[in-house]
C-alpha cells in the first residue's frame, strides 16, 4: 500500500505574539485599515462627544423639531433637546454595554465550547443542552423576555445579552475545539499524562486565537445591534439619557420636519457596525488566507469545522 | 519487465519546451520540459514532493490549478498541438482524446452522485447516445474487473472500497479510448494487492488500446515496474530521461542516484542513504543548477551555469549535468549491503513481552492473541497492511487504547491500559511517535519548548538542565541548535520527524514506538529519518517497535520482524530468514505483491 | 502472483433509506421536546414568580388590596407554583393557552391574525431573498475575484452589517418621507382581513427584510460554491471534458444543497428576530409588534405564548433544517 507523501499544509508564520501579528496584519490590509479607521472614528466621537458637546443632552433649548440654527447645528429633537449634543453623548453607554454583554457572552461561551469539546461525553452533551434552550429564541427576544420580567436594568441587559451570545460561542468555538483536539499533538501530550485543564489551556486554547477574535468582532458587533434594536423598541437603555438607538425611534415621527434627529444617529450606528463588520472580516482574512475564511463563515452558521484554525 | 520499444515510428506524444508558472509572481513551478512517449509505451515521471510533477501531469492534458498557468510551450498528440487548440475543442479533447486518472479515487468521484451515471457522464458529454454509452459501462466494467460486482451502478462512491473506486476511476478515463493518459499516483492508499490489480488492469489497458500513458509517482519501486522509459524530475525540470532498466542500474544524475540510495529492497538489506536539504522552491532557485547546493560532486560550473539535458554516452539516455557527456559516464552505483546488527543474545531478557493481547472496538475484534517480545537493543518491525490491527497494537502499547486484555510486561512489570493507570515511569520509558509530522506539532509552540515538555511532566529541572538537555536531543537528531526557537512551520516534513523522534528522546526511553512515521514521507527523508533511528538505537541502546506496511523498508531497519494479517501473527522471526525464505503464505503474498524486483525463490 | 477481484457486494440503498432518517427524527423530536419543555418551564418562572406579580402589573396604580386580592384569585396566583404551571401548560397543549389580560379575548384570538401576517412576511421574503441568494452566490463564486464578485462580496458585508431598524428607517426616509415619497411610511394591515389584500403595504417590509437576509446567505452560498468548486471531483469532471455550466448544474448544485439548506433554515431563525423590530417601525401588525405590545402592557398570557410560539417555531426549523440536510447528503443517509 502506497501512502500519500504529505505536502506540507500552508500554515500562517506562527509568531511569539499571534494576536499582536493578526491585528496588525489585518490593520494593514485595504479592508483591515478601511474597517478600523470608521470604526475608531465612531468610537472616539462616542468617547470624547460628552465632554465637547455643546449643551446638555437633557436641557430644552429650542421647539421640538426646530430646523438647524446658530447653536444648534442639527437643530432640536422630539422635545426640543439639541440634536448635535445628544447625539454626540448617545454612544458611550451603548458601547460599554455592548461591550461587557461581548466579553460575558465570549467568555462563557469559550471556555462552555472548549470544555464541551475537550471532555466530551456527558459534559459535552450537558452543555449543548443548555445552549440548545438558550438557541430556542431569537436574542432580540430572549433579551425582551428578561427585560420584560424585572423592568429595564442595565445589569439584567449585560446579563441577557450575553448570555443569548453564549450558545453561539460555544458552538463555534466547540467545533474547532473538537477539530484540534483530534489532532496528534495533543495526542502527544496527553500520552505523557498531562492533566485535562492545562492541556486545554496550553495545547487547545493558543490554537483557537483566530476563530475566538473573529468571533469576538461578530458578538460585538450584534450587541450593539441587538442593543441598539432593544433600545429603539423602548426596552433597552432608557430616556431620557441618549442613546443612538431610541433617538431614531423618537425622533422619526418628525422625520419631515427635521430629519437630523435621525439621520445622524442612524449614520452613525451605520458606520460603526460597518466598520466593526469589515475589520473583523479582515482580522479572519489574516488568519485563514482568503479561502478558509469564508469557510470560517459557514463554521459559524453550521456548527462544524474542517481545518479552519491555523 | 522493461522492454525498450523501438522508437522509429513518430512518437504519440511530443512535449516541447512545457512551462507553467504562477499566475502571481510568474514563478516557474515547472520548467521548460521536453519529453516524448510512444503508443502503447508508459513514460514514468518520478519526482519528490516540491518536483512539480502532479502539476506537470495536469498540463499534458492543457490543465493547470487555480493560481497557476501554462506560459509556453506545446504539447502535440499525433502531430496536433493541444495547446494551440481553441478552448472549447480543448474542453472536447479531454475525457475523449486525452484522459487522466486521479491520486484519490474517493474525492475524485462526487459523492452526490451514483457511480453508474458518473461513468455514462464520461460518454455522454463526448456525443455517445444513451444506449451505447450504457452498453459500452457495462463493457468498461468488465475490462477493470468489476463486472461481479452486483448493484456497483446504482451505488454511491462511499459504498465502494478504495480498490473498487480507484477501477471505476480508471473504466472513466479509458471510456472514449483516449490516445493519452496521464496518471497520478493511481495507488496511492490501497493495499498491496488491490495495488497490484490495478497496475497490472492499467499495463493491460494500455497495451491493449496502444494508449500513451505517463505514470506520475514518488513511488520508485511501482515506476520501474510499470513504465518503459522514466523521467526523473526536481525542482521543476527533467534532470534525466531513459530507458527504465538503464536509468535504474546505471544512473547519471547525482540527484537520481541519491535518490536511488535511499530506496530499500525486498530482497536485499540496504544501507538507506538520505540527502540533506530541501528542494528550491518556485521562484527561489539558484542560478545555476538547482540540485547543486546539494550536490556531492558539484564543480563551479554547477554553481554558475544551468546544464542542458544532453545525451550521457548511450543512445536515448540523457542527463542535466555538467559533469555528463556523451564520452563520459558515471559509473554504475555500488552495492550498498548492510549488516543488520547484532540481534539481541538470548540471555538478555525481553524489555517488553506480551501475550495474548486481544483489542476491540466496539464488538470488532482487531487484534486476536497476539504473542510477541522486543529484546533490548533490538529493532522489531510489525508490518501488516490496512485493517491487520498493527495501529491498534501500537495504541495498546503506548496506552491510547483502552479496550484490551492479555497482559503487556515492561521489565517485568504489567502494564495497565491507559495512561491514566499507568505509572510515571512506564509512560516515561514507552515513547510513541506519530505518523504525520505536519499533525503531531503543536504550531503555537517553539521546537525548543516542545522537546522540553515532557521534562517538565517528569521531573523538576531547572531551566538550564532543561537547555541542556534539550540540546542534547536536537544534537542526537543531527538538527542545529538555532532550531530552538523557531516554530514547527518554518521546518520540512524530515525536519519535523526529527524533531518528534527529539522529544521523545529527551526523557530517555527504553522503547520508542515508531507508528509509520515515515510513510508521509519522500523516499530520501525516510532514509535520513531511518538512518537517524539507527544510530540511535545502536547508541543508546534502544528497543524500537517499528510499526510499517512497507516491506521493503524493513530490511533497512529491524533485526526481527512480525507478520500481521487481520490481527493474527502469520510469521515471526528474524528479518533475513522470513524476507528471503517466508513460511507463511500471506508473506508470500505479501512480498510478490510488492512491486519491485521480480520473485526471489 | 494472485489477484484477488474484489467481489465484495454493495449494500442496495432502498431498505437502508429509512433506518438513519427515521431514527434521527426521532431523537431530534424528542430532543426538541424536552427543550421546549425547559424553555416552557423558564418562560413561566419568569413571567409568573418574579417580583411584581401579574396582578400588580395589571391593575397598576389602581390597585386597591382587595382588587388585587380579586384578581389574584381570578389568575389562580394564590396556588401552589405546580399546579399554576400544570394549569398554564396544560392549557397551552390543549389550544387553550389563557386570556388577554388586557381585554379580556382569548389569546388565539388575539394573536391569530397576528400570526398569519407575521408567516406571510417571513415566506415572501424568504422565497424572493433565497432565490436572489443563492443564484447570486453561485455566480460570484463561478466569476471569481471578478467585477461581479468584488462589488457583491463588499455590498453583503457592508449591507449585512447593519441593524434591522436602520435599514428599516433608511428605506422609510427614501421610498417615504424624503426622497421619493411613493409608499407609505406605516404598513398598519387592517386587522381580520388577509394581509396580500393591502400590498402597498407590503413592500417596505418586505423589502427590508430582504435586504436583511440576502447577503448573509449569499455569503454562505458562495463559500460553499467555491469549496465545492476548488474540490477533486470538481476537477476531475473538468478533466472529463465538460464545461462550466454543465459543471455547476450537474456536479456543483447538488452538493451545496445541504450546506444551503442549512443557510435557509438559520436564515429564518434569523428573521424570526429581526420582523419583531421590522414589525414594530412599520407599525405591522404581526408577532412581533404583538409581542413588544404584550411585553409594554405586562399581558402575561399573550407574552407566554407568543414565546413559546417561537420557540417551538426555532425547534421545528432546526429540524427540519438537519433533516433536509441529511436526506440531501447520501453519505450520511446510506451506510455501507
Amino acid at each position: 500500500m502506497t501512502v500519500a507523501v504529505l505536502e506540507a499544509p500552508v500554515v500562517h508564520h506562527a509568531r511569539r505574539s499571534e494576536l499582536a501579528y493578526l491585528l496588525a496584519t489585518a490593520a494593514r490590509s485595504r479592508r483591515g485599515a478601511l474597517g478600523l479607521g470608521l470604526t475608531l472614528l465612531v468610537v472616539v466621537i462616542a468617547i470624547i462627544g460628552p465632554f465637547v458637546a455643546p449643551h446638555s443632552p437633557t436641557e430644552f433649548v429650542t421647539s421640538p423639531f426646530a430646523p438647524p440654527s446658530p447653536g444648534v447645528l442639527l437643530g432640536g429633537d422630539s422635545l426640543g433637546r439639541d440634536v448635535l449634543s445628544r447625539v454626540l453623548s448617545g454612544g458611550w453607554q451603548l458601547l460599554l454595554v455592548a461591550a461587557a454583554a461581548t466579553a460575558l457572552g465570549v467568555t462563557v461561551g469559550a471556555v462552555a465550547g472548549i470544555a464541551a469539546a475537550y471532555l466530551s461525553g456527558w459534559r459535552d452533551s450537558a452543555i449543548m443542552r443548555v445552549s440548545d434552550v438558550i438557541l430556542a429564541f431569537p436574542q432580540l427576544v430572549f433579551a425582551l423576555l428578561m427585560v420584560s420580567v424585572v423592568g429595564p436594568n442595565v445589569v439584567l441587559l449585560v446579563l441577557a445579552v450575553g448570555f443569548s451570545h453564549a450558545p453561539q460561542v460555544a458552538r463555534v468555538l466547540r467545533a474547532t475545539a473538537l477539530d484540534v483536539s483530534e489532532r496528534d499533538f495533543v495526542k502527544a501530550v496527553q500520552i505523557t499524562g498531562v492533566k485535562p485543564t492545562k492541556v486545554m489551556r496550553l495545547e487547545i486554547l493558543p490554537n483557537l486565537v483566530s476563530p475566538l477574535m473573529v468571533e469576538i468582532g461578530l458578538r460585538m458587533a450584534y450587541s450593539i445591534v441587538i442593543i441598539a434594536g432593544l433600545s429603539f423598541i423602548g426596552f433597552g437603555l432608557q430616556p431620557p439619557s441618549p442613546n443612538w438607538g431610541s433617538m431614531i425611534n423618537e425622533n422619526r415621527i418628525g422625520v419631515t420636519l427635521n430629519s437630523w434627529g435621525t439621520t445622524v444617529p442612524c449614520l452613525l450606528l451605520a458606520v460603526l457596525c460597518v466598520g466593526l463588520n469589515t475589520f473583523t472580516d479582515a482580522v479572519a482574512r489574516a488568519a485563514l488566507g482568503t479561502d478558509r475564511a469564508d469557510r470560517l463563515l459557514l463554521t459559524e452558521a453550521l456548527g462544524e469545522s474542517e481545518g479552519v484554525t491555523a | 519487465m522493461s522492454v525498450d520499444t523501438p522508437s522509429a515510428e513518430v512518437p504519440r506524444l511530443l512535449v516541447r519546451d512545457l512551462t507553467v508558472v504562477t499566475s502571481r509572481s510568474g514563478a516557474e513551478v515547472v520548467q521548460a520540459v521536453t519529453l516524448e512517449i510512444a503508443s502503447g509505451q508508459v513514460l514514468g515521471i518520478v519526482g519528490e514532493s516540491g518536483s512539480g510533477k502532479t502539476t506537470l501531469g495536469l498540463a499534458l492534458l492543457g490543465y493547470a490549478r487555480r493560481g497557476l498557468r501554462i506560459d509556453r510551450g506545446s504539447i502535440e498528440l499525433d502531430g496536433k498541438d493541444l495547446l494551440s487548440l481553441p478552448s472549447g475543442e480543448l474542453r472536447s479533447a479531454r475525457g475523449s482524446v486525452v484522459s487522466y486518472v486521479p491520486q484519490d479515487p474517493g474525492t475524485a468521484l462526487n459523492p452526490s452522485r451514483r457511480v453508474g451515471p458518473q461513468l455514462r457522464e464520461a460518454l455522454t458529454i463526448h456525443g455517445v447516445n444513451r444506449r451505447q454509452a450504457a452498453d459500452r459501462v457495462t463493457e468498461l466494467l468488465a475490462e477493470v474487473g468489476l463486472e461481479s460486482v452486483p448493484g456497483i451502478l446504482s451505488a454511491y462512491p462511499h459504498q465502494l472500497s478504495g480498490g473498487q473506486q480507484q477501477r471505476v476511476v480508471i473504466a472513466m478515463a479509458f471510456a472514449c479510448r483516449p490516445r493519452l493518459i496521464v496518471l497520478d499516483e493511481p495507488t496511492t492508499g490501497l493495499d498491496v494487492n488491490t495495488q497490484r490489480t490495478v497496475l497490472d488492469t492499467v499495463r493491460s489497458l494500455c497495451a491493449r488500446y496502444g494508449v500513451a500513458a505517463a505514470y506520475v509517482s514518488h513511488d520508485v519501486a511501482v515506476v520501474r515496474e510499470i513504465s518503459q522509459r522514466v523521467a526523473v524530475v526536481y525542482s521543476g525540470r527533467v534532470v534525466e530521461i531513459g530507458p527504465t532498466e538503464e536509468l535504474f542500474t546505471s544512473p547519471q544524475h547525482p540527484y537520481t542516484r541519491g535518490l536511488l540510495q535511499a530506496v530499500p529492497a525486498a530482497d536485499q538489506s540496504l544501507v538507506l542513504t538520505g540527502m540533506e536539504g530541501f528542494p528550491p522552491r518556485p521562484g527561489q532557485r539558484p542560478p545555476g543548477c538547482a540540485f547543486a547546493p546539494r550536490c556531492p560532486v558539484r564543480i563551479d560550473q554547477c554553481m554558475t551555469e544551468r546544464p542542458a539535458l544532453l545525451p550521457s554516452g548511450r543512445a536515448e539516455h540523457l542527463a542535466r549535468c555538467h559533469l555528463v557527456s556523451s564520452s563520459h559516464s558515471l559509473l554504475p552505483l555500488p552495492k550498498r549491503r548492510a549488516s543488520l546488527g547484532l540481534t539481541a543474545s538470548a540471555t538478555e531478557a525481553s524489555v517488553i513481552s506480551i501475550v495474548g493481547l486481544t483489542a476491540k472496538y466496539g464488538t470488532n475484534v482487531v487484534l486476536k492473541g497476539v504473542d510477541l517480545h522486543v529484546a533490548p537493543g533490538e529493532c522489531l518491525a510489525v508490518v501488516g497492511e490496512s485493517g491487520s490491527g498493527k495501529t491498534t497494537f501500537a495504541r495498546c502499547l503506548s496506552g491510547l487504547h483502552l479496550d484490551w486484555s492479555g497482559s503487556i510486561m515492561f521489565e517485568d512489570a504489567a502494564v495497565p491500559a491507559g495512561i491514566k493507570n499507568r505509572s510515571k515511569r512506564v509512560l516515561q520509558d514507552i515513547q510513541y511517535i506519530f505518523q504525520n509530522p505536519y499533525a503531531s506539532l503543536n504550531p503555537r509552540r517553539t521546537i525548543g519548548s516542545l522537546i522540553a515538555q515532557p521534562l517538565d511532566q517528569f521531573g523538576a529541572l531547572s531551566r538550564n538542565e532543561k537547555q541542556q538537555r534539550t540540546l542534547a536531543s536536537l544534537d542526537a537528531v543531527s538538527l542545529p541548535p538555532d532550531f530552538l526557537d523557531q516554530y514547527p512551520d518554518q521546518l520540512s516534513g524530515g525536519e519535523r520527524q526529527r524533531v518528534a523522534i527529539a522529544r521523545a528522546l529527551v526523557v530517555e526511553p527504553r522503547v520508542l514506538i515508531c507508528d509509520e512515521i515515515t510513510s508521509a514521507l519522500d523516499v530520501s527523508v525516510q532514509a535520513s529519518v531511518v538512518e537517524t533511528l539507527s544510530t540511535l538505537q545502536s547508541e543508546k541502546h534502544l528497543s524500537l517497535v517499528f510499526i510499517t506496511h512497507n516491506l521493503p523498508l524493513v530490511r533497512s531497519i529491524a533485526q526481527r520482524v512480525v507478520v500481521l494479517d487481520q490481527g493474527v501473527i502469520v510469521e515471526t522471526g528474524p528479518t533475513e530468514s522470513v524476507l528471503d525464505h517466508p513460511q507463511a503464505d500471506y508473506t508470500r503474498v505479501l512480498l510478490s505483491a510488492a512491486p519491485g524486483e521480480p520473485d526471489v525463490w | 502472483m494472485t489477484t484477488h477481484m474484489s467481489t465484495q457486494t454493495v449494500t442496495p440503498t432502498a431498505s437502508r433509506r429509512s433506518h438513519p432518517l427515521r431514527s434521527m427524527l426521532l431523537k431530534r423530536s424528542a430532543q426538541g421536546v424536552v427543550t421546549l419543555l425547559v424553555v416552557s418551564m423558564l418562560v413561566f418562572w419568569a413571567t409568573q414568580l418574579l417580583p411584581g406579580n401579574a396582578a400588580n402589573a395589571v391593575l397598576g396604580k389602581s390597585a386597591t388590596p382587595a382588587t388585587l386580592a380579586a384578581l389574584e384569585e381570578h389568575l389562580g396566583l394564590s396556588k401552589p407554583v405546580i399546579v399554576q404551571y400544570w394549569s398554564w401548560l396544560s392549557g397551552l397543549l390543549t389550544g387553550n393557552p389563557g386570556s388577554s389580560l388586557i381585554n379580556g379575548d382569548p389569546v388565539g384570538v388575539v394573536v391569530s391574525g397576528r400570526i398569519l401576517n407575521s408567516a406571510f412576511l417571513l415566506v415572501v421574503a424568504g422565497v424572493i431573498g433565497t432565490a436572489i441568494a443563492v443564484s447570486a452566490g453561485m455566480l460570484a463564486a463561478s466569476r471569481r475575484d471578478r467585477a461581479f464578485d468584488h462589488t457583491s462580496s463588499i455590498t453583503a458585508l457592508v449591507v449585512t452589517a447593519l441593524p434591522e431598524f436602520v435599514v428599516a428607517v433608511v428605506l422609510i426616509l427614501i421610498f417615504s418621507t424624503q426622497v421619493f415619497k411613493i409608499l407609505p411610511a406605516t404598513s398598519p394591515i387592517n386587522p381580520g382581513s388577509p394581509p396580500w389584500q393591502q400590498p402597498t403595504l407590503l413592500v417596505l417590509p418586505i423589502i427590508t427584510l430582504i435586504i436583511v437576509i440576502v447577503p448573509y446567505m449569499f455569503r454562505m452560498v458562495r463559500a460553499v460554491t467555491i469549496e465545492t468548486l476548488e474540490s477533486d471531483y470538481v476537477q476531475t469532471a473538468r478533466l472529463k471534458g465538460l464545461s462550466e455550466p454543465e459543471i455547476l448544474l450537474r456536479h456543483v448544485l447538488p452538493n451545496i444543497v445541504p450546506a444551503s439548506v442549512q443557510a435557509v433554515g438559520l436564515t429564518i431563525l434569523y428573521l424570526a428576530g429581526g420582523v419583531v423590530v421590522v414589525e414594530v417601525v412599520f407599525n405591522y401588525p404581526g408577532v412581533g409588534q404583538g409581542l413588544v405590545q404584550a411585553v409594554a402592557t405586562r399581558d402575561i398570557p399573550v407574552i407566554q405564548f407568543l414565546v413559546m410560539l417561537l420557540a417551538a417555531f426555532y425547534v421545528a426549523v432546526n429540524i427540519g433544517a438537519d433533516f433536509a440536510t441529511l436526506v440531501a447528503t447520501p453519505k450520511r443517509r446510506v451506510t455501507r
